[in-house]
């Protein structure tokens, strides 16, 4: 019988219906560690230098711009009665939003057997750890005085008294330092192999000293990979419902108090969504220009930057849905100050943010319906910036837009940012392209055994992989 | 190979996944205990072939989620409701919904590390000194290669037969590694 059908020569299904390979080009596993362990081991190209320079001494400003506010007090931002969460606030609700379409990509994607992810997760995951980085400095700013954040923590304290967990914001503690941890920790793991690969290529004792260190001894045992993959999938499958609850927990530091605009029920899987929205955003904006600049289109091939695209255009809908369910609730509610709030959003004094955020997040992704812009990277690369852009807007529509009129129009007011603000804000940009800057230099940017193994050749029963017969058996 | 040192094992090299796999299947119905295999990326359908069980991390990981959760839970109750009680909003002194986002929380960040950890020690990680770090070829088993290692404290092992059955899988390069 099994003769019988082994003799049976199936026809090849019709060229448009192959899928594309994940690495173009048939390249071998030898030219994966090459061409990824190049960016680790040649001279330092000069490009990197050009973005390094500028965003290195935008890192030095952020610590003067700290340094100014540590010493000064908080009165150095725009934050004033009656709004009292101004760019630090919406900053840190955008930098951890970014952050999350890195879990997205390593956890959400591994679980769901989405083979496309290793070309970019590494990046994405160090995008992830920066970004949550970045977000951290503002809430431990935004406390004034920045030597009692210890007081966040559940340690004992001389007042003998313990920190309130029934304030989302303390549940926020929880929430931003274990992802962090986590993220990390996901990072690490995956990087033990990679740091190995690098460990094996050195040709300096400081250098194999160093990567060997990291990479704790590994040997690629089959021994070790089986506890080494059940630990990895099992780190995706905690990071999932993590990445979930953290947008959710910085959702009801809003959702739990009572002003409009903020009380809604939608807004945790809102954020949720528009925080993969903003972080897929993100990853084009970076990867776009690097698969270039680092030679890597083999690994990052179009069919990524489609796929990520489309990621794009359903987080992007997703939102879209979201304005509008809060509008439509805002108007069947009947509650005139829901009314007020979002009438005011469109058409009120900050009329711009409201419109911005409408635009670029409900309207500009649906451009990536059609494959021409898909296709073509400059589109992408602006439609991402855009996305960025336009998150940023929902975050001040959000904070901003919903404390400036409320209630009483005797508590009304406005808020403008002072150049401290600002500055700031452009300076959480130089610690994360440094760190992003340091970590493509000093570490491998591709999964490098991840990509392997999505290989044809990494398959014992593909042809390529040495297979003698074709097909499984 | 030098004789001044102990043999650590036979080494086998071999160039695509499907000839490392099938030379795991030889080695594991010869019976042999102490060996391995080492290939650059896990290997599909590799544990089956070296008739390996199914990885214990997850137990690891499970008590450290208990873990996380249990003394979130605790923590919680006994610091709001016992030690320093706080009435907020006149609300009851403890209660398990205000409670649960940290110890969900905590819950995660103790089986990640559960995972990490159970990791490492199943595979007495790190070991930065092993005698297959020190043979000239294996470096390239993070490179493209793929190697079948049999030790010689494996009671089956003898210098020539467990050659020969190499040979027979299929690798075309056999060298002794020294302790």
């Amino acid at each position: 019988m099994a003769e019988a059908v082994t003799s049976l020569k199936l026809q090849a299904p019709p060229a448009e219906l192959e899928r594309e390979p994940l690495v173009a080009n048939r390249r071998s596993f030898g030219w994966i560690s090459d061409q990824v362990s190049a960016l680790v081991e040649g001279k330092t190209p000069r490009w990197w230098w050009i973005a390094f320079v500028p965003s290195f001494l935008a890192l030095c400003m952020l610590g003067a711009m700290l340094t100014y506010q540590i010493s000064t007090g908080v009165g150095v931002w725009g934050n004033n009665h009656p709004v009292m969460w101004g760019w630090d606030i919406i900053n840190f609700v955008w930098w951890i939003g970014i952050g999350h379409a890195g879990t997205l990509i390593s956890a959400i994607l591994f679980l769901l057997r989405q083979r496309w992810r290793t070309a970019v997760n590494r990046a994405a995951e160090a995008m992830t750890i920066f970004a949550v980085m970045c977000a951290g400095i503002y809430p431990a700013m935004h406390v004034g005085r920045v030597w009692y954040d210890w007081f966040l923590l559940p340690v004992p304290t001389s007042n003998g008294a313990w920190p309130q967990f029934r304030s989302p914001l303390m549940w926020d503690v929880f929430a931003v330092s274990t992802y962090f941890t986590v993220s990390v920790l996901f990072w690490y793991v995956g990087l033990i192999p990679d740091l190995a690969v690098i460990r094996d290529r050195a040709k300096t004792k400081l250098r194999k000293f160093l990567y060997g260190l990291f990479a704790l001894g590994w040997t690629g045992s089959n021994r070790h990979w089986s506890n080494y993959e059940k630990a990895y999938l099992i780190l995706a499958g905690l990071a999932t419902p993590l990445v979930l609850s953290v947008h959710s927990i910085v959702s009801l530091d809003f959702a739990v108090s009572q002003l409009p605009g903020w009380h809604t029920t939608i807004f945790p899987p809102y954020f949720v969504a528009g925080a993969v929205y903003s972080g897929f955003g993100m990853v084009l904006t970076l990867l776009v220009p690097l698969r270039k600049w680092c030679k890597l289109e083999d690994i990052i091939t179009m069919r990524h930057i489609d796929l990520m695209c489309k990621v794009t255009l359903a987080t992007g809908s997703i939102v879209g849905y979201a304005y509008f369910m809060e509008y439509f609730i805002a108007w069947y509610s009947g509650n005139p100050y829901e009314r007020f709030t979002f009438f005011m959003r469109l058409f009120g004094p900050y009329w711009y943010g409201g419109w911005a955020m409408l635009m670029f997040n409900a309207f500009v992704p649906q451009l990536f319906w059609f494959k021409k812009c898909r296709t073509n990277l400059v589109v992408v690369f602006i439609i991402s910036i855009l996305v960025n852009v336009g998150m940023w807007f929902e975050r001040f529509v959000i904070v901003v837009g919903s404390l400036y009129r409320e209630f009483l129009p005797t508590n009304w007011g406005f808020y403008t940012p002072t150049w401290v603000d600002v500055c700031t804000y452009i300076g959480t940009f130089g610690l994360f392209l440094t760190c992003f800057l340091l970590f493509m230099r000093f570490l491998p940017m591709i999964a490098i055994s991840e990509v392997k193994g999505v290989t044809p050749q990494a398959d014992p029963h593909h042809p390529l992989g040495g297979a003698k017969t074709g097909g499984h058996h | 190979m030098p004789e001044n040192g102990k043999a650590f094992g036979l080494i086998a090299e071999f160039e695509t996944a499907a000839d490392v796999l099938h030379a795991a299947e030889s080695v594991r119905n010869a019976g042999f205990r102490r060996w391995d295999v080492f290939t650059p990326f896990p290997v599909h359908g590799m544990d089956k072939a070296m008739g390996m069980k199914n990885s214990k991390v997850g137990w690891f990981s499970f008590l450290g989620g208990v873990t996380g959760y249990t003394s979130g839970m605790l923590m919680i109750w006994w610091m709001n409701a016992v030690d320093y009680r706080l009435v907020i909003g006149g609300k009851p002194m403890f209660s398990p919904f205000g409670a649960f986002p940290p110890s969900y929380e905590l819950t995660i960040l103790l089986g990640a590390f559960g995972a990490l950890f159970g990791m490492l020690f199943l595979n007495r990680l790190p070991r930065l000194h092993h005698p297959l770090l020190k043979h000239r070829r294996f470096s390239s088993v993070t490179h493209d290669r793929f190697f079948v290692v049999i030790e010689t404290a494996d009671p089956k092992y003898s210098e020539t037969e467990t050659r020969k059955l190499l040979e027979q899988a299929g690798s075309r390069h056999i060298e002794l590694v020294e302790e």
